[in-house]
């Protein structure tokens, strides 16, 4: 692979010991995925951030590089185990939180910002059409190659870092015009009406087309939410990076004549939401995988104005949302009724399973996803029905 | 036998092969304490990669996966050395941030485990 008289000093050590080590990390990966150089990166997102995720070995490698690395493009974090402040509200022991902190603390010297979020792009990290960008965090990732028309791998937690440290990543994989052309056509012949729709009806697609890259026909009209929403889903149950729907997202002007194709249909819709329900009445409400959009939020206090909850309600989002929620005069008549706001962390990364709680409701395909591998039981709903959940008990 | 493979972390390392005809999965299949596969149904459940060239075809599963050859190697349970026959993200990354001696594009079919193994830069020996 051609490096440039920079890049080969970065390698050979001559900026630092963690710019070495991420600069060995670029260069075997663009060995092995044959990248002919590497690219500059405009941006980086960082997944492995949770110390449920990452433990002991994660965040001795982060005080590692943090020792002399620094972070040389815009550089945001995913979401964390638990709120950064409010970690004693959301019972989380004080052990996990030292470790929590720990990890945040060795990102902070690395130089990111600590947005602790699934959605840069709701947070101040927004790359422009076209972009070359090193993001982990499958939703986003998938929500910025297919909405928004940056370009970037689905990377891991030490690659993403490692293209922070040195503004590069190799160049190949979804970064090449060619390998963003879509693999298989998927008919939608049914209305989606629902961000949940949207949601159920990727996770179903995502395992028949796995890390292909699908192509929707038949979709009228998706805003952000129902974006975020099909982004989040797709990704989980398959490996999707990237999608195209024709006449709504920015690439989605190509030939598909002769890529294979199938249907899906309303049966198809009502099988998606029901591989995603199991038994049992929900004692927990989490909503927001990905994180809330201020409209979502803005739902959310519409239909807990004058109510309370009966069972925990967590709303997580960014705190850059919750700024503007704020702003709006949301955020007091969601904590009037009780409900919680999740900041820095979810459903998914907070060790929910050991808070005792047992049948999770959620309208996130995704969550009910990795809820389950944590053990848990999940019932999934539309938004508005999960804050009624919360409110009515049972 | 002698093979010359693609070099994924340089070094030179010496022993006793443990071979895998499987992918293994670090991120909960490996314990990152004692090096102990712990993989249900894996067929090297119960052994060690302790001190051994680790054989397999690629790696699996999560991208933590690379934080626990990194635990281990800080454990002192770290394979000598990897060998795969293609090298993925998850185990190149885990041996360049152990430095962990990695070779890959080897034809793994042909060393079976107890084989004594040395592997130097892109040349494995068995």
């Amino acid at each position: 692979m051609y490096l440039t008289d920079e890049e080969e000093d970065m390698l050979a050590g001559e900026e630092g010991h963690a710019t070495q080590k991420a600069m060995q990390i670029l260069v075997a990966l663009g060995k092995i995925y044959d990248a002919e150089r590497l690219v500059k990166v405009s941006s980086v997102q960082v997944s492995g951030v949770s110390y449920k995720n990452l433990g002991d070995a994660g965040l001795e490698f982060l005080s590692e590089l943090a020792r002399d690395g620094k972070a040389r493009v815009k550089t945001t974090l995913n979401p964390a185990g638990m709120s950064l402040t409010d970690w004693q509200a959301q019972g989380i022991e004080s052990g996990f939180a030292e470790k929590q902190l720990a990890v945040i603390d060795a990102y902070d010297r690395l130089g990111a910002e600590i947005t602790c979020t699934c959605t840069p792009y709701l947070a101040g990290n927004e790359p422009a059409y076209g972009e070359h960008i090193a993001w982990g965090e499958s939703s986003a990732v998938a929500y910025a190659n297919s909405v928004i028309g940056a370009r970037t791998n689905r990377e891991g937690g030490p690659s993403a870092l490692a293209a922070s440290l040195t503004g590069r990543t190799p160049l190949y994989g979804l970064h090449l015009i060619e390998n963003r052309k879509p693999t298989l056509v998927v008919d939608i012949q049914t209305l989606l009406r629902f961000p949940e729709d949207f949601s159920a009806m990727g996770y179903f697609v995502g395992r028949l087309v796995k890390d292909g890259i699908p192509y929707f026909r038949g979709i009228t009209s998706a805003g952000l939410e129902e974006m975020k929403s099909l982004s989040a889903a797709l990704a989980s149950s398959g490996g999707v990076a990237m999608f195209h729907v024709e006449g709504l997202t920015p690439e989605s002007r190509v030939d598909v004549a002769g890529t294979e194709s199938l249907s899906f249909t309303s049966r198809d819709l009502g099988e998606a939401g029901s591989i995603l329900n199991d038994e049992g009445s929900p004692d927990f409400v989490a909503v927001g995988c990905p994180h809330c959009s201020l409209k979502e939020v803005a739902t959310i206090a519409e239909l807990l104005e004058d109510q309370k909850v009966k069972h925990e309600l967590w709303v997580c989002c960014s705190r850059e949302v919750k700024r503007q929620s704020d702003k709006a005069g949301y955020s007091g008549i969601i904590e009037k009724s009780g409900a919680k706001f999740a900041l820095d962390t979810c459903m998914v990364v907070a060790p929910i399973e050991e808070l005792g709680h047992r049948v999770v409701a959620t309208n996130s395909a995704k969550a009910c996803h990795y809820l389950r591998n944590a053990g848990l039981k999940v019932r999934f709903m539309p938004l508005e029905e999960c804050v009624v959940e919360a409110t009515k008990g049972s | 036998m002698k093979q010359i493979g693609r070099v994924i972390y340089e070094g030179r390392a010496e022993g006793v092969a443990l071979v895998s005809s499987s992918p293994l999965s670090f991120y909960g299949g490996v314990n990152p304490d004692t090096g102990e596969v712990v993989e249900r149904g894996h067929e090297l459940k119960g052994q060690s990669v302790k001190g051994k060239v680790l054989v397999f075809p690629y790696g699996k599963g999560s991208t933590v996966g690379s934080y626990v050859l990194y635990r281990l190697a800080k454990n002192g349970a770290a394979p000598a050395a990897i060998v795969n026959l293609r090298c993925e993200t998850i185990v190149a990354v885990g041996a360049i941030i152990s430095e962990i001696p990695c070779v890959d594009m080897i034809d793994i079919g042909k060393i079976r485990s107890g084989m004594e193994v040395t592997v130097e830069g892109n040349t494995v020996q068995a």
